[in-house]
């Protein structure tokens, strides 16, 4: 067999695998996988646990988001092992960061939440949030909030003290092997604390190898304008173009939790 | 209530009800710590043990831990709970219940005559009393084999699920998968596809697709989209080759609502599949997978424990005969299981509990990259399982579900634990491999070289 099955033109797998990102046909070491696939799985476990436990930088986000201002805030979840063993806390600001938020009026709010992926937010928040701004210059844009250890819910309390009427929030998705720096964007409608999954419309799967920053910022923003035309966001809110619910946010009926 | 309590030195542990004694006896996991229900020393889990130890077991029969008058669960606990054969073991307390579970005298036949007069929270219990090892052993004696087209779970065997999914249900794709795992003898359970967009058309393309490929080849075997319940009943309706309903279920009423199902609904699912009659050598046609956590993310766990709660979906899956049932253990995250130890100690408990109630359990041995686990952890737990007998192992191209971002086993890891533990497919199945001329002298099933006429024959024929 060939090192490098893709260019051997008798490859009978050649016209699978380009249907598929799954590991298929990685030949066998007797009955186990061979070295070479043995550390490509080890590099990208490897990777995707990085992504989840390594920090988001927020004073390069910061800089990579001017110039547009930035306000830090922090979940009630002290460390990544409280964050990732109490999703509750994650979805509250701690004492000190719900005082320090100014009170406003906004026709929509950004906040960046690290959640499961640092790389997902690092690659990927700003250019976003910038082409998002270029497509809604005519909304009040309130400041863009970065929060730590949060989760999706955590946009609610903070977009609700910031006298918000829209959030648009920003999250490192749970990496998976093929992609550790996925990016989600949820969009809520008259946030406060205590909002529903289903009051929320979700895109799902942004990074350089699923949906690109341009169309997120296409969907994110039709959806923003259609979310303050019709008042809502959620179930209720339809997108007329047909492939907006991604993998991620029609996840079946498998026992899971998001 | 009086509550029951346990005297260690001079600290007087209490406990206010069964339920907090249930779930302070459970082992360490961040599911009853998030519930705020666990124990907060180890050495209140150890008191904990041993007032469940000296509690008699029929307690469970009369004080129920989710209410009857509100939950159709407990009621179909309750009210199909089979009293004569409970009577070997009516007497016992639980720590009774346990060394008799590990004795020479609980074998085989015992164990499946005793299986209707169980009920979840006994076993439950039973399984906070036991190690790992215990629980492998008493597990490895039960028996609990179905048919459709395969025969799962007889002793000396292991079956596995194929589950080829793809983030857009791409057919070629999916073929791409189902292919490559039949070339290490995967499936013989079931051939089960996530899907990625629960519809109805959507559902009845793929299971065109994978009657195709089986009718292609004649394989015995069967398959399943793994859609909403209401969407597969939808698909019978209009005509497609509907081998098996697959349902998410959970152990509360409450639970399953959160699914969108009742015990009614599943069985109006269950005629409709019997009514068609796709099966050749039996007609268990449900599916069912459960986890532990689930009922608590739905807020739906009434303050029990999340492996008790578990258990008591085993109940709900026992009354429609299913085929096939399996935990997805590690696949829920790390706020219900935190790390291997926990996932590895679920996984044993929950196919313990399955089998002691007569239910044919497999296992989804796997993890989330945010859980403190990996592949060498799940080559612990799938050795243990298999030893334990269990009846099924799911499987997916070099481990990697590329539509649902876990990772499970590979088809590699099934086959090598078959070859290891002398344990081959349903024999329905190997019968295939065998006329196939795919099994090598010793019986094996050995890599096959891509220019070889096995694969040639197999992918130059595919759709």
């Amino acid at each position: 067999m060939s090192d490098n099955p893709k260019d051997n033109p008798k490859d009978p797998w050649a016209r699978f695998r380009s249907a598929t990102r799954a590991r298929i046909a990685l030949g066998r070491s007797g009955d186990a996988l061979p070295t070479k696939a043995l550390l490509e799985f080890q590099l990208a476990h490897a990777r995707a646990r990085d992504a989840v436990h390594s920090a988001v930088d927020f004073d390069r986000l910061a800089a990579d988001l001017s110039p547009l201002e930035t306000i830090r805030v922090h979940s009630a979840a002290s460390d990544r092992p409280t964050y990732l063993r109490r999703p509750d806390l994650g979805r509250r600001l701690d004492p000190d960061s719900a005082a320090g938020l100014p009170a406003g009026e906004w026709d929509l709010l950004f906040v960046i939440a690290d959640g499961l992926s640092a790389a997902a937010v690092q690659v990927n928040a700003a250019p976003l949030v910038h082409a998002c701004l270029a497509r809604l210059g005519h909304l009040r844009i309130g400041p863009v909030v970065l929060a730590g250890q949060a989760r999706v819910a955590l946009g609610d309390e903070v977009a609700s003290a910031m006298g918000a009427r829209l959030v648009a929030l920003l999250v490192g998705e749970r990496p998976g092997l093929s992609a550790a720096d996925s990016l989600g964007a949820y969009l809520t409608w008259d946030p406060k604390p205590g909002r529903a999954d289903s009051e929320r419309n979700c895109i799902s799967n942004i990074h350089a190898g699923g949906l690109s920053i341009q169309t997120a910022a296409d969907k994110l923003c039709w959806l923003a304008t259609e979310a303050a035309r019709l008042k809502l966001t959620g179930v209720a809110l339809k997108e007329d173009a047909p492939s907006l619910a991604g993998p991620d946010n029609e996840k079946n009926q498998r026992i899971g939790n998001s | 209530m009086a509550g029951y309590h346990c005297d260690l030195g001079r600290q007087r542990h209490r406990f206010d009800d069964l339920k907090a004694v249930m779930a302070c006896a459970s082992p360490r996991r961040s599911g009853d710590e998030l519930a705020g229900i666990a124990a907060d020393s180890d050495e209140r889990r150890v008191a904990a043990r041993m007032v469940l130890a000296d509690l008699p077991l029929k307690v469970f029969l009369s004080e129920a831990l989710v209410a009857y008058e509100t939950d159709e669960v407990t009621r179909l606990i309750i009210d199909r709970h089979d009293a004569d054969a409970f009577r070997p073991v009516a007497h016992m307390t639980v720590g009774q219940f346990r060394d008799w579970l590990l004795s020479y005298d609980a074998d085989t036949a015992a164990l499946g005559a005793l299986a209707p007069g169980l009920t979840p929270e006994m076993v439950a219990a039973a399984s906070k009393l036991m190690r790992n090892h215990d629980l492998v052993c008493v597990a490895a004696k039960c028996s609990v084999v179905t048919r459709f087209r395969t025969t799962v779970g007889l002793p000396g065997r292991l079956s596995s699920r194929l589950q080829p999914n793809h983030p857009t249900d791409d057919p070629t794709g999916i073929a791409a998968s189902t292919l490559d795992g039949l070339l290490y003898g995967i499936g013989d359970a079931v051939i089960g596809i996530n899907p990625a967009t629960d519809n109805v058309p959507a559902c009845i393309a793929l299971l065109e697709m994978l009657d195709a490929v089986r009718t292609r080849f004649d394989i015995p075997v069967q398959s399943c989209v793994l859609a909403h319940v209401t969407t597969t009943m939808q698909a019978m309706e209009r005509g497609a080759p509907v081998d098996l309903v697959f349902q998410s279920i959970a152990g509360t009423e409450k639970a399953n609502a959160g699914f969108g199902v009742t015990l009614s609904l599943l069985a109006e699912a269950q005629d409709a599949a019997k009514s068609l009659k796709r099966g050749t050598i039996g007609d268990n046609v449900m599916y069912f997978e459960t986890g532990q956590g689930s009922a608590l993310s739905a807020d739906a766990h009434f303050g029990v424990d999340q492996q008790t709660v578990e258990a008591r979906a085993y109940a709900v899956a026992r009354a429609f005969d299913p085929l096939l049932v399996n935990t997805v253990v590690g696949f829920i995250g790390p706020e219900y299981l935190y790390d291997a130890k926990q996932i590895t100690r679920a996984g044993l408990e929950d196919h313990f509990c399955a089998k002691l109630l007569g239910v044919p359990m497999g296992c989804d041995v796997c993890y989330t990259n945010h859980a403190e686990a990996d592949q060498d952890d799940m080559d612990v737990l799938m050795t243990m399982l298999a030893t334990a007998g269990v009846n099924f192992l799911i499987a997916v191209p070099g481990a990697d579900d590329v539509m649902l971002n876990y990772q499970s086993l590979s088809y590699h890891d099934v086959l090598g634990l078959r070859h290891l533990l002398k344990r081959p497919p349903a024999p329905e199945f190997e019968a295939w491999l065998d006329k196939a001329g795919w099994l090598d002298e010793q019986r094996r099933l050995p890599p096959w070289p891509d220019q070889s006429l096995v694969v040639s024959a197999l992918l130059g024929s595919a759709a």
